[in-house]
C-alpha cells in the first residue's frame, strides 16, 4: 500500500523530467516507428498514461487486476489496438511501456537517501511495469487474431460466389480445401441463392477442390437433398479421377444424384432440362 | 373451429398453411382435402409452406399422406414454398417426402400442375 | 458450466406442444443461434414434445439457458411417466415405429442436436435431454 502511494509520490514529484526522459527513450528506440506514428500523438499517448498510471498507484494496489487499474488497463488496451492495427510489431507496441523503465529507475535512484529501501521499490516498479508490458502484448496478440480471423472470413465469401450462368440455372464453383464448417456455410448460401434467384438446376463444380472426404461428401449430398425438396436439382461437375476414386472407396453413394465430369457437360444438361437451347449462328460469307 | 382454408383454382386446389398448425388441425386438413378433391373433381392440389418456420416429422408425414390420398383419387400434389432452413433441417432428420412433387413457389407449382394437365388431356385424347 | 435462466412448461394437449415450439424458438433467439440452429433445434423439440404427449401419456419441459467459458447452450430435458421404452437403441433407429408412428421422432431428433441423452425404464417413464450449443 504505502510502496505503491510513495511511487506515485515520486513520479507526482517528477513528472515533467520522467516524462520527457520517457519520450526519447522511446523515441531513440531503434524500433521506433516514426512512419506509422506522429511525435504529438506519441506524447499525447504517454502523458494520457502517466495520469492514469499514476491515479492508479495512489490507490495504493500494486496488483493490476484490481478495479482501480481498469482505466489504465483499457487506456493501454486502446493504445495496443490501435497500434496492431496500424502495424506495429508486438516489440515495437510493448516498447511504450518497457521505455518508462530507465526513467523511472533513474528518478528513484537520484531521489534515495542512504538507508532508505530503495531495492523493494525498485523491483516492485520493475514487476509492475513488466506485467503491464505483457498485458500489452496479449491485447496485440489478441488484435491480430480478430484481423485474421474477420479476413479469413471475407476470403471465404470472396472465393464461394454463386454465379447466375443463364435464366434458371446458377452455377456454385468451389474453390479449396472445404473443411466441414465452411461447406455448410456454403451450401446454406447457395439454398438460398436457389430461392432468390428461383432457379431450377443449380450446378456445384469442384474442379477447384483437390480432395474430398466423407464429411464434405455427406454435407454435398445433403445439399442436394435439400434443394430437391424445395424444389431444384443440382448437378455436381468437375469430378476428377482422383476424387472419383476417393468416393468410390468411402463408399459414398452418388447414384442419385446427376455428376458430369466438367462445367461445361452440366450447363449443356442444365439448358436441355430448363427448355434452353444453344445454337450456332450462321455464318457470314 | 379453425380450419385451414381451401381455395379452387380451375381444376386445382390451393391450400396455403400460414399458422403453426396443432396435430388435430393438420388432420383435419388432410381430411377436408381429400373430400374436396372428390367433391370438386380436383386434377391437382398444390400446397404452399412458404410461411412454414418448422416442418417435423409429424407435418412431414401429413404432407406425403395428403400427395398418397390425392393420388388414389388420380390428382397430383405439388409442394411449394420450402424454406432452405426448413429443407436443411428435414434432411437431416431424414424425411424425403417421397412420391412428393416439389417447386419453389406458386408459379412454378401451378405451372407444374398444368403440365401434368397437359400431359393427361393429351393421352387421353389419344385413345 | 452455469444455467443461467431457466423455465418449465407442461405438455398435456397438442396444443402444449405447439407452445413448446413457441418458447424454444424465443430461447434459441435469445441465445443468437442462427436460423438453420434455431430450426434444427426447434423442430427435435417438436419431435420430443409430440412423443411425450403421444406415447409419454404427458408430460414436460425444463428450458435451461447454459454458459460455459467458451460456449452458450440450450438445454432441453423432455420428461414423461409414460410406458417408457424397452429398446432404446432400436427406437433410435430411423423408421422403427411401435405401430403409432414414433418413426423417425428420437433418431432424427438426435441428428438436429449437439448432445443427447435418453434414460426410460418400462413401466416408469422416459426423460430425454438435448443440448444444443453455440461459441461465445
Amino acid at each position: 500500500m504505502a510502496q505503491a502511494q510513495a511511487l506515485a509520490q515520486l513520479v507526482r514529484s517528477n513528472e515533467q523530467q520522467i516524462f520527457e526522459q520517457w519520450i526519447s527513450q522511446q523515441m531513440a528506440e531503434v524500433n521506433f516507428r516514426v512512419d506509422l506514428i506522429k511525435e504529438s500523438e506519441l506524447r499525447e499517448q504517454s502523458r494520457e498514461f502517466l495520469r492514469a498510471f499514476t491515479d492508479a498507484l495512489q490507490a495504493g494496489n500494486l496488483q493490476i487486476d484490481a478495479p482501480e487499474w481498469k482505466p489504465t488497463k483499457d487506456l493501454l488496451s486502446d493504445i495496443s489496438r490501435r497500434r496492431a492495427t496500424q502495424g506495429f510489431s508486438p516489440s515495437e507496441t510493448a516498447i511504450f511501456i518497457f521505455s518508462l523503465k530507465q526513467p523511472l529507475f533513474a528518478a528513484l535512484r537520484k531521489s534515495a537517501t542512504p538507508g532508505q529501501a530503495w531495492d523493494d521499490h525498485i523491483w516492485e516498479a520493475s514487476r509492475l511495469l513488466d506485467t503491464l508490458g505483457l498485458y500489452t502484448t496479449e491485447i496485440h496478440q489478441q488484435t491480430r487474431e480478430s484481423v485474421i480471423f474477420r479476413q479469413q472470413e471475407e476470403l471465404l465469401e470472396l472465393s464461394t460466389p454463386v454465379v447466375r450462368l443463364w435464366d434458371n440455372i446458377l452455377a456454385l464453383p468451389l474453390i479449396g480445401t472445404l473443411d466441414s464448417e465452411r461447406t455448410q456455410v456454403v451450401m446454406e448460401n447457395l439454398l438460398e441463392k436457389i430461392v432468390e434467384t428461383e432457379a431450377l438446376i443449380a450446378i456445384i463444380d469442384i474442379t477447384g477442390v483437390p480432395t474430398v472426404d466423407t464429411l464434405v461428401a455427406q454435407h454435398l449430398l445433403k445439399t442436394v437433398a435439400a434443394a430437391r425438396l424445395m424444389g431444384a436439382d443440382c448437378i455436381i461437375s468437375g469430378i476428377r479421377p482422383q476424387i472419383a476414386q476417393t468416393i468410390i472407396h468411402l463408399g459414398i453413394d452418388l447414384s442419385q444424384v446427376i455428376t458430369k465430369a466438367t462445367l461445361a457437360d452440366a450447363f449443356a444438361v442444365a439448358l436441355q432440362r430448363t427448355g434452353a437451347m444453344v445454337a450456332r449462328a450462321a455464318v457470314k460469307s | 373451429m379453425e380450419r385451414i382454408p381451401i381455395l379452387k383454382m380451375g381444376c386445382f386446389l390451393l391450400v396455403t398453411i400460414q399458422v403453426d398448425m396443432h396435430d388435430e388441425l393438420a388432420l383435419t386438413l388432410q381430411e377436408d382435402l381429400t373430400n374436396r378433391i372428390v367433391k370438386d373433381s380436383a386434377h391437382g392440389v398444390l400446397i404452399d409452406i412458404s410461411s412454414l418456420e418448422i416442418v417435423d416429422s409429424f407435418i412431414g408425414r401429413m404432407i406425403g399422406n395428403i400427395a398418397g390420398m390425392a393420388r388414389m383419387l388420380d390428382a397430383e400434389t405439388v409442394l411449394v414454398g420450402m424454406r432452405p432452413a426448413v429443407a436443411i433441417t428435414l434432411v437431416e432428420l431424414g424425411m424425403s417426402l417421397p412420391g412428393v412433387r416439389t417447386a419453389l413457389n406458386v408459379d412454378k407449382g401451378m405451372a407444374m400442375l398444368e403440365r401434368a394437365q397437359k400431359e393427361r388431356n393429351t393421352s387421353v385424347g389419344s385413345n | 458450466m452455469e444455467v443461467i435462466k431457466e423455465a418449465s412448461a407442461p405438455i398435456r394437449s397438442s396444443s402444449d406442444v405447439v407452445k413448446v415450439r413457441q418458447l424454444v424458438r424465443e430461447w434459441a433467439l435469445t441465445l443468437g443461434f442462427s436460423l438453420v440452429e434455431q430450426t434444427k433445434i426447434v423442430t427435435a423439440a417438436s419431435e420430443l414434445a409430440r412423443n411425450a404427449y403421444e406415447h409419454g401419456g404427458g408430460g414436460s419441459v425444463r428450458v435451461e439457458s447454459l454458459n460455459n467459458a467458451s460456449r452458450h447452450g440450450l438445454r432441453l430435458t423432455f420428461a414423461d411417466n409414460g410406458p417408457g421404452i424397452a429398446d432404446v437403441e432400436q427406437a433410435l433407429k430411423d423408421g422403427f415405429s411401435t405401430g403409432s408412428g414414433m418413426g423417425l421422432g428420437l433418431g432424427g431428433a438426435r441428428r438436429l442436436v449437439n448432445d443427447f441423452s435418453i434414460n426410460s425404464t418400462p413401466g416408469q417413464g422416459t426423460r430425454i435431454t438435448i443440448v444444443r450449443w453455440r461459441p461465445s
